[in-house]
């Protein structure tokens, strides 16, 4: 067993985990935090993506332990006073979902890509993606979501 | 999974001191072959031991015509690297490439080049450049280093420090990648050096090789052109259900065009 700390979505908790336990399922079992979902167990869907120190990461491939004092964010950590990230509200505007069971993931995935590339052009929204399937295939509305989240976060004022 | 029990080295001795005294211990960097391999229960480790945060693992420096690189640098600081970009852009632009964002983002280059797994990308730039590889025992020049599916020159407890590229005159990528895993389904990496052309193939055979009739090709004509008719000895290379030999014969021979014409746009 190992006491890991993590700050998730600004809160700190200490929790003792076995060595082998993954960072998705700290997260969902022993915090609750059951927005980040698992669709493969196989480290290809991308559903289970959180950020990692600002970072898009699988949590499904992360062990809870290497994740030792880091900050992690999850995709209930994006919402502020009720009031929807903006990458939330433009997947909600653009229907960038179907059944939903991959958005929390591709919302991750995207407000990590938008970190590095705050105006994606298609071919780079495309490869940003790569992590993340969805299975409804719904992505002409997910890549419109991505687009408008990026315009959303360029005017917002920060 | 298995059970294990996870160790934070605190030193690259330590590290040693820890691989040395459990026979059954592996080490863990960014984790994104071995921890998927251990939810499959594919590998039952005594011990992770973990070197990603280890200070002689960091960096990207350019000292004296040589790129030297991290073990423990991420995919995606290799591929953002003002220096990595400047000095070697096919080095960057290959990392760009690898697996997905969340990968880059977790995985390391000293990982992907001691696992030498046959269709990763890195390989193709450690051979193709003609790298050093510094471990804590010693220096292994890339053409001694990979031998074969998963197999390289590193002895047990033996830990990749830092992997030193020599600029290159011109160096280019080209990648065939599997829509669905990202992985080479064959890659070539061909770099103009001052000892002349190398050209390194990944994805194709069971481990990274070099195509070296290619590279005698290029040395009298580097053009893509060059490349038609040059022989391509395919009798090892992989069939699977994604291509057979023949395909990936082909798809080397067309990679390394391609990366012959990008040399040539720069």
């Amino acid at each position: 067993m190992a006491k890991v700390t993590l700050t998730v979505n600004g809160v700190k908790h200490t929790r003792k985990v076995e060595d082998r336990a993954l960072l998705v399922n700290v997260l969902r079992e022993d915090l609750g935090l059951t927005g980040t979902h698992i669709g493969c167990d196989t480290s290809q869907c991308g559903c289970c993506t959180v950020t990692l120190d600002g970072r898009a990461v699988k949590s499904c491939s992360v062990l809870a332990v290497q994740a030792n004092g880091s900050k992690v964010t999850t995709i209930e950590g994006l919402a502020k006073n009720g009031k929807l990230h903006p990458v939330q509200r433009a997947f909600a505007e653009c229907h960038g979902l179907q059944c939903g069971f991959c958005t929390p993931g591709m919302i991750m995935a995207t407000v990590g890509m938008l970190k590095d590339n705050p105006n994606p052009t298609e071919d780079e929204i495309i490869h940003g993606l790569e992590g993340n399937l969805c299975r409804c295939t719904g992505y002409i509305n997910i890549i419109k979501a991505v687009k408008k989240s990026a315009k959303l976060m360029r005017g917002r004022a920060r | 999974m298995y059970q294990f029990n996870y160790v934070k080295a605190k030193s690259l001795k330590e590290a040693g001191r820890l691989l040395a005294s459990h026979g059954e211990a592996k080490l863990v960097a960014g984790g994104m072959t071995l921890i998927p391999t251990l939810k499959m229960r594919l590998a039952r480790p005594s011990h992770l031991v973990d070197i990603t945060q280890l200070a002689e693992l960091q960096g990207i420096k350019l000292k004296a015509g040589r790129l030297e690189v991290g073990a423990a640098t991420r995919h995606h600081q290799v591929a953002a690297s003002a220096v990595v970009r400047k000095a070697i852009p096919a080095l960057a632009q290959l990392a760009s490439v690898i697996g997905d964002p969340q990968v880059r983002n977790r995985g390391t280059l000293g990982g992907s080049v001691a696992n030498n797994d046959p269709a990763a990308d890195y390989p193709a730039a450690v051979l193709g450049l003609g790298a050093t590889i510094v471990t804590t025992q010693r220096e292994i020049a890339a053409d001694d280093f990979f031998q074969g599916m998963f197999a390289t020159a590193l002895k047990d407890g033996e830990i990749i420090v830092r992997v030193v590229f020599p600029v290159a005159k011109r160096a280019a990528y080209a990648k065939f990648a599997h829509p669905a895993s990202g992985y080479a389904m064959t890659a070539v990496f061909v770099a103009q050096t001052g000892d002349g052309v190398r050209v390194a193939v990944t994805g194709a055979g069971p481990g990274v090789f070099r195509w070296k009739k290619a590279e005698a090709a290029l040395a009298k004509s580097p053009k893509a052109a060059a490349l038609d008719g040059v022989a391509l000895d395919s009798s090892g290379f992989n069939s699977d259900i994604h291509a057979d030999a023949a395909y990936r014969a082909n798809l080397v021979r067309v990679m390394a065009k391609r990366a012959v014409a990008k040399l040539g746009r720069k």
